[in-house]
């Protein structure tokens, strides 16, 4: 997958000559252009809150994209580029948030809830499938005293 | 005086809502007749106290009246006309007083057109519906009160955020509201038919339309505020998983759950229990997201209100009104009389798998979008939860939903088989896989995975199709005698195909645009030109021009394909007068196959203009499957057996006096 959009943003590049968020950023290498790319629309912009650095014109978000750049081209891995942004701004930056004891119930909540049902409703099945269950001791004392009325 | 003459009608209405709330009840506890009727007057001068107190306020805005403070911070006086009127429910307190109105409009509604319903349901229904109505009133009165006075009154008001200047965000507001205000009519049936012990075949049928309304509006609604987002915030994105569209999206899956389930409940008085518990929900969801847009407890672009009394007071409201129609259902929900039964395979069983997986997708939603806030009151961490967090939740429970969709539509009640049903649905497999291959082959290359998010919006819209086309016997009679039995068949019938068929064409615009999006982003200067997808762009220059309020750079770009001029594009960046607050204007040219998106940016280093071309295949597929969804609603809604509802009682009396 990572490697088709890769592809993908390089053909791109290739087809165009002048990619980037601002002509005046764009790196000479278009791989690492790729790359950059890559990374900075998961990174959130801090000043206007729901948007990638990618996607927004804040001078702030242009700052952070100059600098994951800067990075990569003194041979940073993607890894470290993204340790390092984390590193200086908190997980808040990160979009994706990280998987670890504070976000284990946000990740794994939503399939829970769809085990539960599913268990849930697996459970109950068999009782709603049949119809000709014997009428229990209460129901059948119940039926009496309607039917003495 | 005007402004005053608004308060004290507001008042009035909080009296009347009061009473509304009270007498009904009391009627049907007593059988009083004349104390329930007492509901509708009620109901009906409540909506006309609120409309003229809107009235009052909109008055205000067109007069430029800025002693009101509500007015001098929202408004200026050069702003256009429809800005004024539309700025009244621009800001926090205008839009509060406009939430009333749809609130007291709906229950109005079911004074006037609820003839055919028992008096003490009616009477209970209207009860709850002005609880709702009284807290809410309550609490403009308290903290949010528009019709506040300002002295000394400024010579000039701070005008209206221009982002928030534009006809398609203009209606937004009230097509939302619509929405999530009209889910409280499932609110209040569900309340009053817990209290009354009795839910049946009727009860579903009366809440269906009323659900399916509001459904439409969040509809419309969330699709206008998308398509606003995608031409105004100039880089063509549709949608962000921002917290306030979250916030109307929730809704909006437990209403699509709450329509499938309530139709188990009309035509198979099974599910009772959990439609009306989905009901409760539906419209807490609604009130929860107005708490988040709201109270301010969210920031971000939408949110324009700041103030913690505001947020507590609707906090209360929000646990004395979910937490109250909880309690009332757990006490009361275990004395409902359970239901008919249905085997695995079965209608009924495809309608609670679909319930089962919106009410999951609904799930990640709500915690993606709370978690942070807890996680930050809890433990000072801040985490930011986007994108690729509901790729990885929402989109996961959402495929198997859409995968499984064509099926149940096919399955009979009851008890059915499920390969009789699969082999209907050959033709619609082999479209779909045929499409993904010829999509692969055609389409540049991309994510592998995005021809089978096409093939999969082709499976829902074939798949939907056959069951009217098995209907009609398309294929086997002339077209003309076919055509003619599948007109014969219910119009809610061709609400779901709509509907269903709807959603299959948004999911191509978003699988398309979101796969195969193509961008150049570059300086050019007058007269050079820039080629993408079969298009050419050629930048024709910029020069300033002046607009009502603001003034603007306005560039414009002549396209062309091939030899075929097709014409000019104009991008502008706005600067408006107040607040000097800047916006651009994206030039876009719609066609079926895809959007030309142009947007000219700052004066380049070198010379010349920064320049964004986006080429957004398929796009308006989105807006357009919204619009097909919504017409599926109206469809539906002008069925037989909701314009006719169930055998009519002579006298409205008689109902009640029946049971």
């Amino acid at each position: 997958m990572r490697e088709t959009l890769v592809a993908l943003l390089f053909l791109l590049i290739s087809l165009t000559q002048a990619l980037a968020v601002e002509p005046d950023e764009i790196l000479s290498d278009p791989v690492l252009e790729s790359r950059a790319r890559a990374l900075s629309a998961g990174f959130r912009c801090l000043v206007c809150q729901n948007q990638s650095i990618d996607d927004s014109d804040a001078p702030l978000a242009r700052d952070l994209r100059l600098l994951i750049r800067e990075r990569l081209k003194s041979g940073d891995s993607d890894a470290k580029v993204k340790a390092f942004v984390v590193s200086r701004y908190g997980d808040f930056v990160l979009l994706k948030p990280p998987f670890d004891a504070r976000t284990l119930l946000l990740w794994i909540t939503p399939f829970l809830l769809l085990l539960a049902g599913v268990l849930f409703l697996a459970t109950r099945r068999p009782q709603a499938s049949s119809p000709d269950r014997p009428l229990s001791e209460d129901e059948r004392r119940r039926l009496e005293d309607l039917l003495e009325e | 005086m005007i402004a005053e003459l608004g308060h004290f009608l507001l008042i009035l209405a909080l009296a009347t809502a009061l009473y509304q709330f009270i007498v009904p009840q009391l009627g049907a506890a007593r059988n009083d007749q004349s104390l329930m009727q007492s509901a509708i007057p009620a109901a009906l001068s409540q909506c006309l106290l609120i409309a003229a107190s809107f009235a009052c306020l909109t008055w205000t805005y067109l007069v430029s009246d800025f002693s009101v403070v509500n007015v001098a911070a929202n408004s200026h006086s050069q702003k256009p006309l429809l800005y004024k009127f539309t700025g009244v429910w621009g800001n926090h307190e205008g839009s509060m007083l406009l939430w009333v109105l749809i609130l007291s409009l709906f229950g109005a509604s079911v004074a006037l057109f609820g003839l055919n319903l028992p008096l003490r349901l009616k009477a209970r229904v209207l009860a709850i519906q002005s609880l709702i109505g009284a807290s809410f009133l309550l609490f403009i009165l308290a903290v949010s009160n528009p019709f506040l006075r300002l002295n000394p009154p400024p010579i000039e008001g701070n005008g209206l955020n221009p982002v928030l200047q534009d006809p398609a965000l203009a209606i937004h507001p009230p097509f939302l509201y619509a929405g999530y205000v009209g889910l409280s009519i499932a609110f209040s049936f569900a309340c009053a038919a817990l209290i009354e012990g009795k839910i049946d075949a009727a009860w579903a049928r009366w809440v269906r339309p009323w659900t399916l309304a509001a459904w439409m509006f969040l509809t419309g609604g969330i699709a206008l505020g998308s398509w606003w987002a995608y031409y105004e915030l100039g880089w063509g994105g549709f949608w962000f998983w921002d917290p306030v569209e979250n916030a109307s999206l929730m809704p909006w899956l437990a209403a699509t759950a709450l329509l499938h389930s309530a139709t188990v409940v009309e035509k198979r008085n099974a599910l009772k229990v959990w439609t009306v518990l989905l009901a409760i929900i539906s419209f807490s969801l609604s009130l929860i997201g107005t708490f988040l847009v709201r109270s301010g407890v969210l920031t971000s672009v939408h949110a324009f209100a700041v103030d913690p009394a505001r947020g507590i007071f609707i906090l209360v409201i929000l646990c004395t009104l979910i937490g109250g129609a909880l309690l009332l259902y757990a006490w009361r929900a275990p004395t409902l009389a359970p239901g008919g039964l249905f085997a695995p395979i079965s209608r009924e069983a495809a309608l609670v798998v679909n319930n089962l997986l919106l009410g999951c997708a609904a799930a990640s939603v709500f915690i993606g979008t709370l978690y942070p806030l807890v996680l930050e009151v809890l433990t000072g961490d801040k985490i930011s939860v986007g994108a690729p967090y509901y790729n990885l939740t929402f989109v996961p429970l959402m495929l198997p939903l859409l995968l499984l969709l064509p099926m149940g539509p096919l399955l009979s009640w009851k008890r059915a088989e499920l390969w009789p049903a699969l082999q209907r649905l050959w033709a619609a497999a082999l479209t779909a896989l045929a499409i993904a291959v010829l999509a692969a082959a055609l389409a540049r290359p991309g994510p592998w995975l995005a021809p089978f998010g096409i093939a999969l919006g082709i499976w829902l819209i074939v798949g939907s199709l056959i069951e009217l086309v098995e209907r009609g016997r398309f294929a086997q009679l002339p077209l003309s005698v076919a055509w003619g039995r599948a007109s014969g068949l219910p119009r809610s019938l061709f609400g779901m195909v709509a509907a269903h068929a709807g959603l299959g064409v948004m999911i191509i615009g978003i699988v398309a645009v979101t796969a195969w999006r193509q961008e150049i982003i570059t300086a050019m200067k007058p007269g050079e030109v820039a080629d993408i997808a079969r298009y050419r762009i050629s930048f024709t220059g910029d020069m300033p021009r002046s607009g009502p309020n603001y003034t603007a750079e306005s560039g414009r770009f002549r396209i062309s394909r091939g030899d075929a001029d097709l014409g000019v594009l104009v991008s502008e960046r706005r600067r408006f007068r107040p607040g000097d607050q800047t916006t651009t204007e994206a030039g876009i040219r719609h066609m079926l196959l895809g959007d030309l998106y142009v947007v000219m940016g700052d004066t380049a280093a070198g010379g010349g203009r920064v320049v964004r071309i986006y080429f957004n295949p398929l796009v308006s597929w989105i807006w357009l499957g919204a619009a097909i969804m919504v017409l599926g609603g109206l469809l539906s809604l002008s069925d037989r057996r909701f314009r006719i509802g169930v055998p009519r009682k002579q006298r409205l009396g008689l109902a009640s006096a029946a049971e």
